[in-house]
C-alpha cells in the first residue's frame, strides 16, 4: 500500500509541475488582433460606431461582426489601414466621408452649464460655469457626443468647406476599358 | 532622327518637343499695362500658409505698404499693388482649377501710384546672408518659375546644407510663355546683379545660368552682362521640355541627379529662377517689394500677343483686353499649356506665381477622347523621370493607389510628357494629380487621427490626475478631523482654534 501511495504522489507531482512549468512557458495572451486593431482607432471613445468606445468596437471587428467601415472620425484613412490589418480588401468609394465637421456653439443660447465640455472625448469645448462656452475647433473631432448634451440645442455641427489647398482633383471621367484590365 | 540624336548626344533622352509657339510674343517690345482701377491681391500666392491682413477696409495704402504679414515659416507678406484704398477684405473666385474662393485684399486704386518710403541697399554685398534673406523675405520674394515656395526659406537651406552651386534657370521650356525670355533680354544686368546677391546669401562660389538654345536674344544679353564676373558662366542648353524642371536642368547642368524623396540642395546645387533673381536685385538695390510681374499674353484668340508688366492682382479680364481678344476664347490659362491650370472665368486676379495668360481659340483647345491603351510605351520613354506612367495609371484607374504609389508616384513632376506624347489620349498626367491629392488627402487624415488620439489620451489622463488629486484632498481632510477629533477629546482646547477648523472645512 505505501509503495501506491508513494507512487502515485511521486505521480501527481511531477505531472503537476510539468503543467505550472508548461502554463508558464507556453503561455499565451488573449488574441493580440483586437489590441492591434484598437492601437489604429482614433481612441476617442465617441461611441459614433454604435459600440461602447473603441475598446470594444475593436472586439467587434477582430471576431468579424463589424466592417472595418464603422468609424465616421476615422474616415476612409482608418477604413484602409483596418482592411491592410486583416488582410481583406474593400471598396474605398463605398466608404461615405462625410469630409472634416466641427461643432459650433451658438453663443446667444448657451446658458453654459457644463454639460457638453464633460462628455466631449477631446477637450475641444473650454467654458465654465454660466459663462458661454466654445469649441476649440483644431481639437474637434466632429463625433457630435456634445450635440444630444445641451438643453438648449446651442451646439450644431458644421461641415467645414472644402478650401483650396485641401481640394482634390478628380479622377478623370471616362476610364478606357483597356487601361483599368 | 532620334537615333541621330542620340548618337551625337545632343539630345537628352527623355521629355517631348513639342511647338513653341513662342513668337512672336516674345519678340514684341515689353509693355506697361495701364493702372487697373480695381485690383484684387489674394492672400495665398505661396506654398505655405496663407498671410494674415494687417490693414482694415477703408484704410489708404501707398504702393509697397506691407498690407498681410506671413503666418508661420513657410509664408510670405503680401504688398499693396499700388497706392489707393482697401475697399474690401473678402473671398474671390481663387485663380485655381477648383474655382473655389479664396481670401483677397480688394484695393481701389488712386491713379496716382504713389510709393511707400524704400529703403535701398547701396551695397548688398557688405551685409550678412542673414540680412540678405531677412530683406527677401520681408519683399514677399516667391519663386516666380511657378512653384511660388518662398525665396527666402530656400537661401537659409542652402546656406545650412553649405550649397556650393547656384543654378540659376532661364530654360523656360513651357510653350507659348516668354516672360523669362523678355526679362533676360530686357533686365540681363538685374537678373545678373540678382543672381550674385543670391550666391552671396547663400555662399555659394559659382553660378551657372542655364537657357535653352531657342532664346538667341536672351542668351546674347545675359552673355555680356555676366561676361565681367568669373564665377558666372553660362550655358546653353538644348530646348527640350521640361527643361525648366529643377532636376532636369540640374542633371543637364553638373551631371548630378537628385535622388527621389531628396531636394535639390542634398547634392550641392540650389535652383533660382531667372525672374526671382530679378525680384531679389529689387529688393535689395531698389528696396522695392515684389508688387508687379511679366506676364506674357499669348494664345490664338489674342490679338496683339506680347509680354507686360502687369500689379500683381489685376484681373485677367484687363490683361485680356489690353491684347485685344477675338471672338470669345474657347480656355484660359494661367501658366503654360503643359502644366498650367485651366481658369473657371476671366474674372481672376493674376498672382506672383502668373508667368502667363494663354487664351486659347477652339483649335488649340480641342480635347481628343480617349481610346484604349495599345501599350506602346511613348509615355514610358517621355518620362523624364524614368517613371512607368501607363501601369501608374491603370493602377489609380482602378483605385489602388498604394500600387500606384510604389511604381514611383511621387517622383512624378507633373510635367504632363505622358499625357502629351499618349497617342492614344490617356489623360495620364490628370490620374496623377488625381492620386496626388487623394494620398495627400489620405495622409492628412492620418495626421488627424493621430492627434485625436493624443486628446484623448491627455483628457484620460486628465481625469486620472482630477481622481487622484480628490482622492487625496478628501484623505488628508479626513486625517485632519481624525487629528480634531483626537484633539477635542483630549479636553483643553482653545475656542478660536475650534472656530477656524470648522470655517475650513465648511469652505472646502
Amino acid at each position: 500500500m505505501w509503495l501506491a501511495i508513494l507512487s502515485l504522489t511521486v505521480l501527481g507531482t511531477l505531472l503537476g509541475l510539468a503543467l505550472g512549468v508548461a502554463a508558464k512557458y507556453f503561455h499565451v495572451e488573449g488574441s493580440p488582433l483586437a489590441a492591434e486593431i484598437e492601437a489604429l482607432m482614433p481612441g476617442s471613445n465617441c461611441g459614433q460606431c454604435g459600440f461602447a468606445g473603441c475598446p470594444r468596437a475593436a472586439a467587434a471587428i477582430a471576431e468579424g461582426s463589424a466592417p472595418v467601415t464603422l468609424c465616421p472620425p476615422g474616415g476612409k484613412a482608418l477604413a484602409k489601414a483596418l482592411a491592410a490589418k486583416l488582410g481583406i480588401s474593400i471598396d474605398l468609394d463605398a466608404v461615405v466621408d462625410r469630409g472634416p465637421q466641427v461643432a459650433r456653439v451658438a453663443e446667444e443660447i448657451c446658458i453654459g452649464c457644463c454639460r457638453c465640455s464633460k462628455v466631449c472625448p477631446t477637450d475641444a469645448i473650454v467654458g465654465a460655469a454660466k459663462q458661454i462656452h466654445n469649441v476649440i475647433r483644431e481639437a474637434c473631432t466632429g463625433c457630435g457626443s456634445c450635440i444630444d448634451r445641451c438643453p438648449t440645442e446651442a451646439l450644431l455641427l458644421q461641415t467645414l468647406p472644402v478650401t483650396v489647398q485641401h481640394w482634390v482633383w478628380p479622377k478623370p471621367a471616362a476610364t478606357p476599358a483597356a487601361l483599368t484590365a | 532622327m532620334r537615333i541621330l540624336e542620340k548618337i551625337l548626344g545632343r539630345h537628352p533622352h527623355w521629355g517631348v518637343h513639342p511647338d513653341d509657339h513662342k513668337r512672336p510674343a516674345a519678340d514684341a517690345p515689353l509693355r506697361s499695362l495701364p493702372l487697373p482701377e480695381v485690383l484684387y491681391v489674394p492672400l495665398q500666392q505661396h506654398v505655405g500658409n496663407p498671410a494674415r491682413p494687417v490693414v482694415l477696409v477703408g484704410e489708404r495704402v501707398l504702393k509697397g505698404d506691407l498690407i498681410a504679414e506671413p503666418n508661420g515659416n513657410i509664408s510670405a507678406p503680401v504688398h499693396a499693388p499700388t497706392s489707393g484704398w482697401i475697399s474690401a477684405i473678402g473671398e474671390i473666385t481663387a485663380p485655381h482649377p477648383s474655382g473655389l474662393p479664396q481670401l483677397a485684399i480688394t484695393i481701389t486704386a488712386d491713379g496716382a501710384d504713389a510709393w511707400c518710403e524704400r529703403l535701398p541697399v547701396a551695397d548688398p554685398f557688405a551685409l550678412a546672408p542673414e540680412e540678405i534673406s531677412r530683406r527677401t523675405a520681408a519683399a514677399g520674394v516667391v519663386g516666380l518659375g511657378g512653384a511660388t515656395f518662398p525665396a527666402a526659406v530656400k537661401f537659409n537651406l542652402g546656406r545650412r546644407l553649405q550649397v556650393g552651386t547656384l543654378i540659376v534657370n532661364g530654360g523656360e521650356c513651357e510653350p507659348y510663355l516668354s516672360s523669362d525670355d523678355r526679362i533676360m533680354r530686357d533686365r540681363a544686368a538685374e537678373v545678373v546683379d540678382g543672381l550674385r546677391i543670391v550666391m552671396h546669401a547663400i555662399g555659394a562660389r559659382e553660378a551657372l545660368i542655364g537657357i535653352e538654345d531657342n532664346k538667341p536674344q536672351a542668351i546674347a544679353a545675359m552673355r555680356a552682362a555676366a561676361a565681367a564676373f568669373g564665377n558666372v558662366q553660362l550655358r546653353v542648353v538644348p530646348a527640350r521640355y521640361p527643361m525648366g524642371s529643377d532636376k532636369q536642368l540640374i542633371q543637364t547642368l553638373t551631371g548630378k541627379e537628385v535622388p527621389a524623396d531628396a531636394r535639390a540642395a542634398e547634392v550641392g546645387v540650389l535652383v533660382h529662377n531667372v525672374s526671382t533673381c530679378a525680384a531679389v536685385h529689387r529688393a535689395l538695390r531698389r528696396g522695392e517689394p515684389l508688387v508687379e510681374r511679366i506676364v506674357t499674353l499669348n494664345g490664338g484668340a489674342l490679338t496683339r500677343p506680347g509680354n507686360v508688366l502687369a500689379p500683381i492682382g489685376t484681373p485677367v479680364v484687363d490683361l485680356l483686353r489690353f491684347a485685344g481678344v477675338s471672338g470669345r476664347p474657347a480656355r484660359l490659362v494661367l501658366g503654360g499649356p503643359m502644366m498650367g491650370i485651366v481658369l473657371p472665368h476671366a474674372r481672376v486676379p493674376i498672382v506672383k506665381g502668373a508667368s502667363g495668360i494663354l487664351a486659347f481659340d477652339a483649335a488649340e483647345a480641342r480635347t481628343l477622347t480617349a481610346g484604349p491603351c495599345i501599350r506602346c510605351g511613348s509615355c514610358t520613354r517621355a518620362c523624364p523621370m524614368g517613371l512607368l506612367p501607363l501601369e501608374m495609371a491603370s493602377r489609380i484607374g482602378v483605385g489602388d493607389l498604394d500600387s500606384a504609389a510604389s511604381f514611383g508616384l511621387s517622383d512624378c513632376i507633373s510635367c504632363g510628357c505622358c499625357a502629351y506624347v499618349c497617342p492614344a489620349h490617356i489623360p495620364l498626367v490628370q490620374f496623377f494629380s488625381h492620386a496626388k491629392g487623394e494620398l495627400s488627402a489620405r495622409e492628412r487624415s492620418r495626421l488627424r487621427n493621430d492627434a485625436t488620439r493624443r486628446l484623448a489620451e491627455d483628457r484620460a489622463a486628465r481625469l486620472a490626475r482630477e481622481a487622484r488629486e480628490k482622492a487625496a484632498a478628501s484623505a488628508r481632510r479626513k486625517a485632519e478631523r481624525d487629528a480634531a477629533k483626537a484633539a477635542a477629546e483630549g479636553g483643553s482646547r482653545p475656542l478660536s482654534m475650534r472656530i477656524a477648523d470648522t470655517t475650513s472645512e465648511a469652505a472646502t
